[in-house]
């Protein structure tokens, strides 16, 4: 596959498959996670400057901690998701895909401030495009990966055209296409559908031009519903 | 057999799993937990050889990545492991940095006596790292005869001083540390900068007769707070290393290496910036405590701070 995949390796002997994230919804993420801390920063002034020096002593604490432990207690304590990579559907990996620990939050964290260098992340994005997993330095040291953790799609249901037996035997990656097709169909434009079926042409059924429905059928067939 | 019959069959065990994973925390010792566990990672094993669609790979691949991390996740927040932590394993890592460390004294140290001394000799040197205003903001706050030392008297408060020792110091700690990474440049220039800072407002401080009040301030805190950016230095110097000499390894392996090495130093580092920070805003800046008192607990805690990383945490072989 040509995505941007990586598989790890468990001590049962399965590879697993994780999807890494890029730049863009990464910095998406750190964008939502600024604004979150410069709001909830800017109420604390707020409602702490009616208590004076003491107040803006408690300010001081409360920008120490957003500054440096934002980042690091939402990875540790909220299963690898600060809220800007909660919204962008992003999680924060040990390179085995187990959920991160203190050591390796703590560590990608400081060393946002040389990925940050010269400015707004250039180190860091420039380390990004040059490994494969896109990370960036504090990533590196940390040995930790961003990956996508969104809902998994649901097993969708292939619509009910009868089963119809293919015209000839099919290859398991054949099977496996018109399979694809016949789960991705609901999600494309009819035109598309038509077109995508168009492939499938020696399909067809006896001097017929192949229809999607047709296809259908025969997804049907090679699931088993005979 | 054809995918139907596949998730037919099976459909059962994966619902299971997906229970057991819904629910938090103790259910990794459920009993069927491992069992159903490894039976799902041979349906994803099955399901990929045999070609069956896409959708049901990803689910099942989804499924035994979220077990997976049940089942090997960290038990990172276990009772007693900050107080063992304290206890043997911050002054053990420390002693494993030895080398850095010292290194890291020598250029924070050096230049820190060297502009002290060399300010008595010619005292106009002291502009070469500060500035006038600066320098009188300083005076101002160690001028004898005040009530709190150290600070300006429209900021009288004890709390905010607090947390600003702490946003300050710790922060120029956690740089110093981060900054190593850049072939160890950073930290260098952090520890010789704050090294001649440092150096030339106690020198000059003390040239102009405001010695006592200074160096009473200072006393107190000055074992935590200084042993906290050398240490921060050290680490700083263990990343830095792993680029510049990474040994047999290749320079990845040796920066991952190098972090988990370096990652307990900077944590205890930061506690000590805290609790430095504490000492100087509740005890040195009581003007009204006598000086003696003062230096008698300076020289206590710098036995004490040594002595801590010296003979702590022997037992585990470090």
């Amino acid at each position: 596959m040509l995505d941007t995949l990586k598989t790890i390796e468990t001590p049962e002997g399965i590879e697993l498959s994780l999807s890494v994230a890029g730049p863009l919804p990464r910095i998406l993420a750190w964008l939502i996670d600024g604004l979150a801390r410069f709001f909830i920063l800017y109420l604390l002034m707020f409602l702490l400057s009616t208590l004076d020096l003491f107040g803006f002593g408690l300010f001081m604490l409360a920008a120490f901690i957003a500054e440096w432990f934002y980042p690091v207690l939402f990875e540790v304590c909220m299963g690898g998701q600060t809220p800007g990579k909660k919204a962008l559907g992003l999680r924060v990996l040990c390179d085995d895909g187990t959920p991160v620990g203190w050591s390796a939050s703590l560590l990608r964290n400081l060393l946002r401030v040389v990925d940050f260098l010269p400015m707004l992340y250039g180190f860091g994005l420039a380390s990004m495009v040059l490994n494969r997993d896109f990370k960036r330095l504090g990533d590196l040291a940390a040995g930790t990966l961003v990956v996508y953790s969104g809902k998994i799609r649901p097993q969708p249901r292939i619509g009910g055209h009868s089963p119809i037996p293919p015209p000839a035997p099919l290859t398991l990656e054949e099977q496996q296409a018109i399979i694809a097709f016949a789960e991705r169909m609901p999600a494309v434009s009819e035109d598309r559908a038509r077109e995508l079926a168009a492939l499938a042409g020696p399909l067809a059924p006896a001097g017929e031009e192949i229809s999607p429905d047709h296809l259908l059928g025969i997804a049907n067939w090679l699931l088993g519903r005979r | 057999m054809n995918q139907e019959r596949f998730i037919q069959r099976n459909e059962p065990a994966w619902r299971r799993l997906e229970e057991l994973l819904a629910k938090d925390g103790a259910d990794r010792r459920a009993a069927d937990f491992p069992r159903i566990y490894r039976r799902v990672c041979q349906h994803l094993a099955l399901s990929r050889s045999r070609l069956y669609s896409n959708r049901l790979i990803e689910r099942l691949n989804d499924l035994v990545l979220r077990a997976h991390q049940r089942l090997y996740g960290s038990t990172a927040t276990r009772k007693g492991r900050v107080g063992a932590f304290f206890a043997a394993g911050f002054p053990a890592a420390v002693r494993r940095e030895a080398r850095l460390v010292g290194l890291a004294a020598l250029f924070f140290y050096l230049p820190l006596l060297g502009m002290m001394g060399a300010l008595q000799i010619n005292p106009d040197l002291v502009y070469t790292v500060t500035d006038a205003d600066n320098l009188s903001r300083m005076e101002a706050m160690y001028e004898p005869g005040q009530y709190r030392l150290g600070r300006e008297r429209d900021a009288d408060s004890d709390v905010m001083a607090f947390a600003f020792y702490i946003y300050n110091n710790t922060g120029i700690g956690f740089r110093a540390f981060a900054s190593g990474l850049l072939l160890g440049l950073g930290t260098l220039f952090t520890l010789l900068f704050n090294g001649l800072f440092i150096g030339a407002i106690a020198g000059h401080l003390t040239r102009i007769g405001y010695g006592e009040p200074f160096w009473s301030f200072v006393s107190g805190h000055s074992a935590l707070e200084l042993t906290a950016i050398v240490l921060s230095g050290a680490a700083g110097f263990r990343l830095g290393l792993a680029i510049l000499a990474p040994g047999r390894r290749t320079r990845l392996e040796a920066l991952k290496r190098a972090g988990d090495r370096a990652i307990p130093v900077i944590s205890g580092a930061a506690v000590m910036f805290f609790l430095a920070a504490f000492v100087e805003a509740f005890w040195s800046s009581m003007a009204f405590i006598a000086p003696e008192i003062k230096y008698a607990v300076g020289i206590v805690m710098w036995i004490a701070v040594p002595g801590y990383f010296l003979l702590l945490g022997r037992r585990d072989g470090a």
